[in-house]
């Protein structure tokens, strides 16, 4: 009973939705378009919806953002409070920070669309996170993925920026208390920093221009810019494909998944409705930011618990774990390594996770084209890395909530700021260690698994006495999965000396890249896996084994 | 006049002289000597008695036979009653353990032995009284006045809105979460553990109240949580805490759910 099926026989006008799609095509060529997308195929696993979070949560944001546009006031001029909320009423503070109150209690579901705005800031840039890693870790950044891979970083970075002045624009005194510590951390920088202090405040701190200019970044310039860079990502994902995991039938030529038309569009158009759903559900119920709650921002004012967002939790704790250092140089003038050094640290560590794919792509040498994902464990010294920088990263955050974690688990502030400071040095080499160690464990597992099968749990008892576990070999496309990957050769600078025993000059550069390159694919980087010989041997011959 | 010259060589003339000028001296003094050392109040001796008693048993240890003080515990003499009423009837004292401070804790004392220790430490020096109520009466208070001056004053040891945080080596500034306004103002003047003292010079009896006024808005189990649940209060730590454990394991939870949902032709 399809309509196709009643097509022929249909007699007058075709239905609406044809003859709009006739129209469309007609001017702007609907029907090459989707003739060339619709059938688009998208590999099917959990681990690919995470970049989606990312992406509708972006749309969140901007959807309730322009809302709050509409009532926002990004002034400094002081007025006298007289909003409903009774503890602030007759109180003196900034435009900016009555008309987030008057959002908040008087604008009517003003307060559900701030901690939605807010929710899904905190989930954007957290779903950008483990999209990152979850291609970091498969190794999906490599050829031709690394300008992607770029985009994404900076908008990873843009996104901890919008976020920062989006915290900064109410003007309460927790995100006063955050602008002021970033005029410390300016004014940090040798030579230029009181330069570049007076340039962004338009004066002392904190003036009249720091909110109206926070405004205009992060409702116009960022967004505007981040948006750019999504649509340019997306696109790329399109011209890439995307990659997928080894299984039969999929290979670096072949991409095997639903059609985007219409099953992946349901899929993703559903998630998109659940995200949504779960932002919402966690904002109508959980409070973020009561800025209400925190009082306008004055300079003379300042409170405990003055902690950026999750993101530049690491900033803070950057700041929190270093000793104060200072030097007078002669001539009076201070450098302020408390500040200084965690000013340099930050974009580092940021930059450490940003450069890698073309640090790996210069170590390898590898100039294939790659689309299957990688087994994290497939690629132990890669895995061990990013272990050890996600260690780094949380050894910081450990810092930069010190005091809640101190007054919630009854520990001494100062104990936790010094297990980071020596965390700090400590803890990623230990990570990257034992990350690598288990890497090859699984390995050794996934051969054994290979050669030997699969654990069934049945013990059998042998007509001598002796008991032995029966293991089942496992199916082909198990096994296909498991021996797939490929397993590369280190790079060798070559000999020593030329064919006429000359020495070679090989730059300190080059011996660099091969130690380390041993270091991913030497003998003790990667356990061997199992040849079609040693397979063939051990499963035709005496059985089990 | 003759009688008297007569026998002013007499041999008990100076014991006389010296009576009568003792009687003077002793009248004066009791007359013009300062009130309380009569100790004419019998209720209040009383009290001062019986506290004593309490403090030989309970305090003595620490704080010395008669209040002096020792290696293990401050000199009470001039802390005043409202300090006695503020340590021990939030249970801080006795002290349970030695520690970074003294922790709040069931009170051991009823209210009636609390007064009467706070009588006899009261007893030993000048020191601040208790309040009365109407000092700490929540609506007599400013509470828009009160949040400034808890922003200016508090804020940077107890939070915005009063829930605490932490200090140096393990001490904290509690959360005053439903804290009795009468302590709360008690806190105030007499400064305890490693809170400065606020005396009626530094922040006025108005401007106690209107903080209490404050924090009986914003920080009681009746306060209005106007944005939902509150996390506890610590602001960024906890809401990027619940963003990552609630918030992305929900949607990564809906994604497996969205990405085991294949087209892919099942086994029959």
């Amino acid at each position: 009973m399809s309509t196709a099926n009643d097509a022929p026989q249909r007699r007058g006008k075709a239905p609406a939705g044809e003859r709009l799609a006739d129209w469309a095509d007609g001017r702007v060529g609907l029907y090459a378009l989707a003739k060339a997308n619709m059938r688009k195929v998208f590999p099917d696993h959990w681990s690919f919806l995470l970049g989606e979070i990312a992406l509708y949560s972006f749309i969140i944001i901007i959807l309730t953002g322009v809302y709050l546009t509409l009532f926002f006031e990004p002034s400094m001029s002081e007025v006298e409070y007289a909003g409903s909320y009774k503890p602030l009423q007759g109180v003196m503070m900034s435009e900016a920070y009555a008309s987030a109150l008057h959002i908040t209690f008087d604008v009517r579901g003003g307060l559900l669309v701030r901690q939605i705005h807010h929710w899904a800031a905190l989930i954007f840039v957290a779903g950008i996170f483990i999209h990152m890693l979850r291609v970091f870790f498969t190794g999906a950044f490599r050829k031709p993925r690394e300008v992607n891979w770029l985009f994404g970083f900076l908008l990873l970075v843009l996104a901890i920026f919008t976020g920062l002045t989006g915290y900064s624009l109410p003007d309460d005194l927790m995100s006063g208390i955050g602008v002021r510590f970033m005029e410390g951390a300016i004014l940090a920088v040798p030579v230029v920093g009181t330069y570049l202090q007076m340039f962004i405040f338009g004066g002392e701190f904190p003036g009249h221009d720091i909110i109206p200019r926070f405004f205009v970044v992060h409702i116009l310039l960022l967004p505007g810019i981040m948006l750019g860079l999504v649509v340019a990502h997306l696109i790329l994902i399109v011209y890439h494909k995307h990659t997928q995991y080894a299984a039969p039938g999929r290979s670096n030529n072949v991409v095997v998944g639903p059609p985007l038309l219409p099953v992946y569009m349901a899929k993703a158009g559903g998630f998109f409705f659940l995200v949504f759903g779960v932002i919402t559900a966690i904002a109508a119920t959980v409070t973020i930011n009561p800025i209400w709650a925190l009082g306008p921002y004055r300079p003379d004012k300042v409170s405990t618990d003055a902690q950026p967002d999750w993101y530049l939790g690491f900033s803070e704790g950057l700041v929190r774990m270093m000793p104060g250092w200072e030097w007078v140089l002669p001539g009076g003038y201070t450098l302020n390594f408390g500040l200084l050094i965690p000013v340099i640290v930050f974009p580092l560590l940021l930059v450490v996770i940003g450069v890698y794919p073309f640090f790996e792509g210069w170590v390898t040498g590898d100039k294939r084209e790659h689309h299957v994902a990688e087994r994290p464990r497939n690629n132990p010294t890669r895995t061990a890395f990013g272990m050890a920088w996600l260690s780094e990263f949380a050894v910081t955050m450990l810092a930069g909530g010190n005091d809640v974690w101190a007054v919630n688990f009854n520990l001494s502030i100062n104990a936790i700021t010094w297990f980071c400071r020596i965390g700090f040095f400590v803890v990623p080499p230990i990570v990257f260690i034992i990350t690598r160690r288990w890497c090859l464990g699984l390995q050794r597992r996934d051969r054994e698994k290979v050669l030997h099968g699969r654990e069934s749990g049945i013990i059998k008892r042998l007509p001598h006495g002796e008991f032995i576990e029966v293991h089942e070999p496992l199916p082909p496309e198990k096994l296909y999965q498991l021996v797939s990957h490929d397993q590369s050769e280190p790079y060798e600078v070559g000999p020593e000396v030329d064919e006429n025993g000359v020495r070679r000059r090989i730059s300190p550069l080059e011996r660099a890249r091969a130690r380390i390159s041993r270091g991913y694919f030497g003998e003790n980087a990667q356990i061997p896996k199992p040849t079609r010989e040693e397979y063939q041997e051990l499963t035709s011959g005496h059985g089990h084994h | 006049m003759k009688k008297l010259s007569a026998r002013r060589r007499h041999p008990l003339a100076a014991f006389v002289v010296l009576l009568l000028a003792l009687a003077a001296t002793g009248g004066l003094y009791a007359t013009l000597a300062p009130g309380e050392a009569k100790a004419d109040n019998s209720a209040q001796s009383l009290a001062i008695e019986e506290g004593k008693r309490l403090y030989d048993v309970g305090c003595a240890t620490c704080h010395g036979n008669g209040g002096q003080g020792s290696s293990d515990g401050p000199s009470l003499v001039g802390v005043g009653a409202a300090a006695v009423d503020f340590q021990v009837g939030t249970g801080r004292m006795p002290l349970q353990q030695p520690g970074p401070q003294a922790e709040e804790k069931p009170e051991v004392y009823s209210q009636e032995e609390i007064d009467q220790l706070a009588a006899y430490i009261a007893s030993l020096g000048p020191g601040a009284s208790v309040p009365e109520e109407s000092l700490y009466d929540p609506a007599g208070g400013d509470p828009a006045q009160g949040g400034e001056l808890f922003r200016t004053n508090c804020s940077q040891c107890h939070n915005f809105s009063g829930q605490g945080g932490a200090l140096t080596h393990g001490k904290e500034a509690p959360n005053l979460h439903d804290v009795d306004p009468r302590y709360i103002y008690e806190a105030m003047l007499t400064g305890p553990q490693n809170m400065p003292s606020f005396p009626n010079t530094v922040l006025t009896e108005e401007d106690k109240q209107d903080i209490i006024a404050y924090l009986n808005e914003v920080n009681t189990s009746s306060s209005a949580h106007q944005g939902g649940l509150s996390l506890g209060g610590y602001g960024p730590v906890g809401e990027g805490l619940f963003a990552w454990v609630a918030g992305i394991g929900a949607l990564v939870a809906c994604a497996v759910w969205i990405g085991a949902r294949s087209t892919k032709a099942r086994k029959s």
